[in-house]
């Protein structure tokens, strides 16, 4: 009987202490903008942008963002649902329809970059020839050679997507992967199956040196990738924290952040070109850019 | 052949040099799988006794359901309760979805079925006479249910022990339900899949090396428990 007694006093301390944890749910900073959720594609998490860019604005305000990244179909999901309370993605039409369907508020441009063909080195289709991107995915479907799509209504699956339209090709049969994972895991599945891949340059710059894989197309302005901040519309969800949304907001689009997302760098590589501020872009981001990681910058498509 | 030695060897390098942020998930993998482990316990434990002693029809279909249910993956777990905990569903408004209460609930519902099915196996395992006996001597409902518990307390420490590391190794439901927030809901789980994603293989590793002797030193406290009890 006492080693019972023992038991339950041990489990009964360990519940104590773990519902002492538990109850510490999302506690807001006594002052400040509390906890904000970010909704984000797993190229901004991954890249590892964020964790230069989300630190000051927490330190500043008073804030916890609490990050989420997720494809950008789903992130606009959770936003839809009031699960988020601001998203940063990169998709401008479903962006666009968000934002017109009344889920979204004060949309602002943040950043580009833009998308890369990735492929084996040995080029089997002869994508590196092509003349357009749609060309260039034309080529792999008519050699048959295997393409490995992200297949997760992403931001980057949607212009896949959208490249396989232009190019009149319903693709589809054994040499096409649907993944349905990450930016990151599509690029190692499609370096172990020798496969083309359309990745956005950020992720396959912070992979580079674990790949194969090398750019077997890019610059032409249709592969521009450009990053949108959002907050969910309080109107729809009176309980998301909108001064908090509103605030990283203005945080990421203000000279600083956008100086921080211009400076930020892997491998010695600039990721992302910030638009907000068009005084940044020519900035520490202009400087350090290497002619392969300018991609072709047109004019920031703010609302 | 060299590639995977060498990442072997690099994660063994990076455990000399782990960061807060392993700390943190550790601890949020133990804070949330002993939270669930109790909760199913306390639930599933008298669930199984009453199983194991009550005699009632449909009790074989009942069990035969119960096993089944040991067999739902977590990332449906996960999914009914994403329907359930998000924003625009039943429990929205207990704003719960992505936090570490979220991992707990689901993680339970996974664990439940398993702790009951362990403890009605242990019940019934037990020497029919401790409960006649028990009744004989004028023992009540209670006092004959605390008999039992102490009579069989390895085979009902060991649904515990079962429970904990079910839930502790698990990923789906802390995905899903947790949605690898850093230092807020990234269990040891979720970090490795992360990591998996990011192409970082060693680190990946060392994470999991780190899982593994985590849920050793936990089993070790519970082998002193078993040990404790027999010497009574």
């Amino acid at each position: 009987m006492r080693s019972i007694a023992y038991a339950l006093v041990v489990i009964g301390g360990l519940l104590a202490a773990v519902l002492g944890f538990s109850c510490g749910e999302a506690p807001p900073p006594p002052e400040g903008l509390g906890t904000i959720r970010l909704a984000t594609t797993t190229s901004t998490e991954n890249s590892g942008l964020l964790d230069k860019l989300l630190p000051p604005f927490e330190a500043r305000f008073g804030a916890e963002v609490h990050v989420i990244s997720v494809g950008t179909g789903r992130a606009l999901a959770l936003a839809r649902n009031g699960d988020a309370d601001v998203v940063l993605v990169h998709a401008p039409a479903a962006e666009t329809a968000f934002v017109e369907a009344g889920h979204g508020a004060g949309r602002r441009a943040v950043m580009v970059n833009d998308f890369v063909l990735l492929g084996p080195a040995e080029d089997p289709a002869g994508a590196a020839k092509a003349e357009s991107a749609a060309d260039a995915l034309a080529a792999v479907a008519k050699a048959g050679a295997t393409f490995a799509s992200r297949g997760d209504d992403s931001g980057t699956h949607k212009k896949e997507r959208a490249l396989w339209a232009e190019a009149g090709i319903q693709p589809a049969g054994a040499w096409y992967l649907e993944v349905g994972q990450g930016m990151g895991a599509t690029l190692l599945l499609a370096d172990e199956k020798r496969a083309y891949c359309l990745s956005d340059r950020g992720t396959y710059l912070a992979m580079r040196d674990k790949i194969h894989l090398a750019v077997r197309f890019e610059g032409t302005p249709v592969l521009r990738n450009p990053y949108s901040i959002i907050a969910v519309n309080p109107a729809r969800h009176p309980d998301v924290n909108y001064a908090g949304a509103m605030a990283l907001i203005g945080w990421v689009t203000s000279p600083e952040g956008q100086a921080i997302i211009g400076g930020f760098r892997v491998g010695g590589q600039v990721l992302f070109h910030p638009t907000a501020v068009p005084d940044a872009a020519t900035g520490p981001a202009a400087k350090g850019t290497s002619p392969q990681a300018a991609p072709p910058l047109a004019a920031p498509d703010a609302p | 052949m060299s590639w995977t030695l060498d990442q072997f060897l690099q994660a063994l390098r990076l455990l000399g040099s782990l960061d807060a942020d392993v700390y943190r998930a550790v601890a949020v993998s133990l804070g949330v799988a002993s939270a669930s482990t109790v909760l199913a316990a306390a639930a599933g434990l008298p669930l199984g006794l009453t199983l194991g002693l009550a005699r009632f029809r449909g009790k074989r279909l009942l069990t035969t359901v119960l096993h089944a249910l040991m067999a739902v993956p977590t990332v449906l777990i996960g999914l009914v309760f994403y329907a359930v905990l998000s924003r625009q569903g039943l429990l929205g408004g207990w704003r719960l979805l992505y936090t570490r209460s979220a991992i707990v609930l689901g993680q339970c519902v996974l664990a439940l079925p398993l702790v009951t099915a362990l403890a009605h196996a242990a019940t019934e395992g037990l020497d029919p006479r401790v409960r006649r006996t028990a009744r004989t001597l004028g023992a009540g409902r209670w006092r004959t249910a605390r008999t039992l518990l102490s009579e069989g307390r390895r085979s009902y420490l060991a649904a515990g022990v079962a429970a904990f590391g079910r839930v502790f190794g698990e990923v789906g439901i802390s995905m899903m339900l947790g949605g690898n927030i850093r230092a807020y809901t990234r269990t040891v789980t979720t970090a490795i899949a992360l990591e998996t994603a990011k192409g970082e293989v060693a680190l990946g590793l060392a994470l999991g090396i780190v899982l593994m002797v985590v849920a050793l030193g936990m089993n070790l406290v519970f082998l002193r428990l078993h040990g404790r009890g027999d010497r009574t």
